[in-house]
């Protein structure tokens, strides 16, 4: 039997009088990995930020489990604590070490024990290939090296979901594979992820779903498998061919002029 | 009805005084800035250039006379230097000196500033798009340096017209010695007087700096 | 000849750091609440500190001091000369701190705050912990800019009669036609004011400029 952990009810998000999101419903069980994918300025990331209470919403309702995720709730710091949240960049504190970064949150926060939490971050940290980088400040990072620190912040929190939003947009094309190897082992982990992402081939490999936003909804919701080979819209059909390319061959083109 | 100097304000030529007395203060600080802004621009760009001798001149004129309250500089000038040379000077002489020689160390390091603040890739593109050195200083880079100094320059003319205030400490009769003489001459009939001229005096002040500070908020904005 | 002066010298000092010190803490605070309503957008206070602003940025302190120590004595507000001084100082000041504050404060990415709030921090332990550290560091070189500039500022406090080095030089100046060896002090006395402070200052801001968090 399945297990909700997130459930998004007829979600509105409007700025101004431009709905961003409209009637958006969502369940997420748990163990399941989401990949949200869709044109720019569709509203994936706002949906992201959604999630975790950091845009107040118009109508509708985002609960994880029971607890109602809302900025007027005041119990939101509490809950956001069981949400981990990776942004796209320049999310790591520039003024404290690595390590630092990632015990911020769980001595502060949870209050719980410096050396139980050390013992744990640098476990994980060498999980994700950093363990010697512990005491490095931020900007002594590579791109690559400062989002998976950013994950292993998220982590140490014991979060029920994770959401990833766009974690490897500002990336150099050489660094964004370390980067989707530690989202990939996660999820082999059988941990809750919602994934924002423009890597397609990550995106079928990763996901159990895909969902296609546009213009504010949710216009396809489906297996990888479909959603790549057989997707039900044009809409999808098109955002698709936007990342393949025909070869351009240039002795034909020659000869056509010249025959 | 409690006296607060406003009649003592409009009465004879009082009002006018005081705003010939303003006057003063006006001249000398725009006389200060014309001077200034060109001196300022020409050091300014030696600063920025590659001369290790004109840069480290150039460094101690300006740690020299920025250091220094703009007062002690006054006193320095109008006492010290007719002491020294036995020349005369009158206040108003000394004050268009000393605000001159301030007006440019402030003028060149915010030109420094402007320039050196354009990255060095402006330059190399505008040689990648085949540009002489002269026509890429031409075309890119003067136009954005001055796009950064303009809203600059214009709030140097307020702190300027602010810094006259001092020239009463040398004796220049301004705005604040206008006021006190007329505070004084009226010692007897409105004893308040004092309240009223000198907040006259502190909004006249307000209203001629406010304006330009505005233009150089609006351009800042606008340019950014 | 010198050494006779010395003393009266060290008194005006002693005043004119006195004045400063207690002007520009003054001023810190004064600065620190108005970007405090600045940054949270208090609604009728904002406007209050805007006006403030304009006020103290576009009128000489001497005016200010003028006003204060002439003018408002005459509608039942009477301070003496050396309150009447830090006041002008702090009024001045504040404005100018704030300024220092607020873009200390703007520097900081939105994100760091969002970041903190989804790692379950509340808006005060992200604004202690996260925003705050940072936002002061880069306001510091502001901060001594500032701090050098209400101490210049302090030589205009001899126009309402306190005993400060200006006053002292004048008097020197005016009775006894010693001009040059007051002068001579004069400087003297306002390097070993200020040097320091600028040297600090500079320091601070190549620091800042070239080596941020972790060098």
């Amino acid at each position: 039997m399945a297990e909700a952990v997130l459930t998004i009810e007829h979600l509105t998000k409007c700025f101004g009088n431009h709905t961003i999101l409209e009637n958006v419903s969502l369940t997420v069980e748990k163990g399941e990995v989401i990949v949200i994918v869709g044109p720019s300025g569709c509203g994936k990331s706002t949906f992201l930020r959604c999630l975790n209470g950091l845009e107040p919403i118009q109508s509708g309702s985002v609960k994880l489990r029971e607890d109602v995720i809302d900025q007027k709730n005041k119990d939101l710091a509490n809950i956001r604590q069981k949400i981990g949240m990776v942004f796209q960049s320049y999310d790591l504190f520039p003024h404290l070490t690595v390590l630092d970064n990632i015990l911020l949150a769980p001595t502060k926060v949870q209050k719980r024990k410096k050396e139980d939490v050390k013992k744990e971050a640098l476990e994980l940290l060498k999980r994700v290939g950093l363990a010697d980088r512990a005491g490095d400040y931020p900007r002594q990072l590579s791109g690559g090296q400062k989002q998976r620190v950013a994950i292993v912040r998220a982590l140490c929190m014991h979060p029920e979901v994770l959401l990833f939003d766009e974690v490897t947009a500002a990336l150099d094309p050489e660094m964004v594979r370390e980067v989707l190897d530690v989202m990939l082992d996660l999820a082999k982990q059988g941990r809750t992820m919602l994934i924002v992402t423009h890597e397609m081939s990550f995106a079928r490999a990763i996901a159990d779903r895909i969902l296609f936003i546009d213009g504010g909804k949710i216009v396809e919701d489906s297996e990888p498998e479909a959603f790549f080979t057989s997707p039900s819209t044009d809409r999808v059909k098109q955002f698709l061919n936007m990342f393949a390319f025909d070869a351009v061959k240039h002795h034909e083109a020659v000869t056509a002029e010249n025959p | 009805m409690l006296d607060l100097g406003l009649d003592v304000l409009l009465k004879g030529k009082n009002l006018s005084r005081i705003l010939g007395g303003l006057g003063v203060a006006m001249k000398i600080s725009m006389i200060s800035v014309l001077i200034s802004i060109p001196l300022g621009i020409l050091l300014g760009v030696l600063m920025a250039g590659k001369n290790p001798v004109t840069k480290a001149i150039m460094r101690v004129y300006l740690d020299i006379i920025r250091i220094m309250p703009q007062l002690v500089l006054l006193f320095l000038v109008y006492f010290g230097t007719t002491r020294a040379f036995g020349w005369d000077l009158s206040g108003e002489t000394a004050s268009v000196i000393v605000f001159t020689l301030w007006g440019t160390a402030e003028m060149s390091d915010l030109v420094r500033g402007a320039i050196i603040s354009i990255p060095v890739h402006q330059y190399e593109s505008g040689a990648a798009l085949g540009l002489s050195k002269t026509q890429t200083y031409l075309y890119i880079i003067i136009p954005q340096t001055i796009r950064r100094l303009i809203p600059l320059s214009i709030n140097l003319i307020t702190r300027m017209i602010k810094t006259t205030s001092l020239i009463l400490m040398i004796g220049v009769v301004e705005v604040l010695k206008v006021a006190q003489q007329i505070i004084e001459a009226n010692r007897m009939a409105s004893p308040n007087a004092a309240f009223g001229i000198y907040l006259t005096v502190f909004f006249l002040y307000f209203i001629a700096c406010w304006p330009i500070s505005l233009l150089a908020k609006y351009l800042e904005r606008k340019w950014r | 000849m010198i050494q006779e002066y010395l003393p009266l010298y060290q008194e005006a000092a002693k005043l004119t750091v006195k004045l400063g010190v207690m002007g520009i803490i003054l001023s810190l605070l004064v600065g620190l609440i108005c970007s405090a309503i600045q940054y949270f957008k208090l609604p009728i206070l904002k406007r209050i500190v805007s006006v403030y602003t304009e006020i103290s940025r576009n009128t000489p302190l001497l005016v200010q001091l003028f006003f204060i120590y002439y003018g408002l004595p005459k509608i039942g507000i009477q301070t003496d000369a050396e309150a009447c001084g830090i006041a002008g100082l702090a009024f001045l000041g504040g404005s100018y701190m704030a300024e220092a504050f607020r873009s200390g404060l703007e520097a900081i990415d939105v994100i760091q705050m969002e970041s903190s709030l989804s790692l379950g921090m509340s808006r005060f332990q992200a604004m202690r912990y996260v925003v705050l550290p940072q936002a002061i560091s880069i306001s510091v070189p502001a901060i001594v800019a500032n701090v050098i500039f209400l101490l210049k500022e302090t030589s205009v406090f001899s126009a309402i009669s306190l005993m400060d080095l200006m006053f002292t030089a004048k008097d020197l100046i005016g009775l006894y036609y010693k001009t040059t060896e007051s002068l001579f002090l004069l400087v003297v006395f306002y390097l070993i004011i200020l040097l320091p402070i600028s040297i600090l200052g500079s320091l601070l801001e190549r620091r800042l400029r070239y080596a941020g968090f972790g060098a």
